[in-house]
């Protein structure tokens, strides 16, 4: 046994074996976009002290926000609580039993795509037309 | 080999059942209307001075309504981040990991709580 080398053992297939399907990266996107939030939590909390502190600690967080990289980060931001919240709708539909049909699946992770990034727009949209 | 007492506890070998995979579902359903209320409190506070975004967290509902919504975001923060710990990080690492991700929760749930508090009291 001693000084023998470990014989190669046949290993299951991983990730990278498999065609890349859309499916398998919306179920990635749903992990990313969960802890792009998480990050984004900090973001939110930072900006409701920030008001509670001082005017000029508000302006502060203001000028960031508005800065047009603060305004990337927020639209970031926003589709990717979209993208998650529709993504955790679909989980739900997966958790009563239904929608495991591969085309059922297949039209889901689209729907949740295309979803995501058109109440992205319109939140946006309307965002600016608030300011306007 | 399982007791009668341990099948009928049905909490498993990590002793809390399903109460993470429960917990989850439960502050997911809760996130979609505090979600849409979050996006709405934000959008219509667009531009406002912080006197004006105050004197909006003085009415009690939209207090209770930001006390809630990160509650529950951050519940469901501390939820998904533990399973995404456990996928990745192991051994002793893993422990401090989780002990630091549960703390990070509490830690942001308290500073956002004492923010608003103090801004629908007018302390």
């Amino acid at each position: 046994m001693s000084g023998s080398k470990p014989k190669a053992r046949p290993l299951s297939p991983h990730l990278q074996i498999y065609r890349p399907m859309l499916s398998m990266t919306m179920s990635i996107m749903h992990r990313i976009t969960g802890v792009a939030l998480a990050i984004g939590m900090i973001g939110l909390v930072w900006w409701l002290t920030a008001a509670s502190i001082s005017d000029g600690y508000f302006e502060l967080v203001q000028g960031f926000i508005s800065h047009w990289f603060g305004q990337l980060v927020l639209f970031g931001f926003t589709w990717a609580l979209m993208h998650h919240m529709l993504g955790g709708l679909r989980h739900f539909i997966w958790d009563t039993g239904r929608g495991f049909e591969l085309k059922t699946v297949e039209w889901l992770v689209r729907a949740n795509l295309i979803g995501s990034v058109l109440l992205t727009l319109l939140i946006w949209v309307i965002a600016y037309g608030v300011r306007a | 080999m399982r007791s009668d007492l341990g099948k009928v506890r049905g909490l498993g070998s990590a002793k809390s059942g399903t109460e993470h995979f429960w917990m989850q579902r439960v502050t997911a359903i809760a996130n979609v209307p505090l979600v849409i209320f979050l996006v709405w409190f934000i959008i219509s506070h667009i531009g406002v001075t912080r006197m004006e975004l105050i004197a909006s967290v003085k009415h009690p509902l939209i207090a209770v309504g930001l006390l809630l919504a990160f509650a529950s975001f951050l519940y469901h923060m501390r939820l998904g981040l533990q399973v995404v710990i456990e996928d990745y990080v192991h051994g002793s690492t893993k422990f401090a990991a989780l002990l630091a991700n549960t703390f990070f929760a509490v830690v942001l749930f308290a500073t956002a709580a004492y923010a608003i508090l103090k801004m629908s009291f007018g302390l």
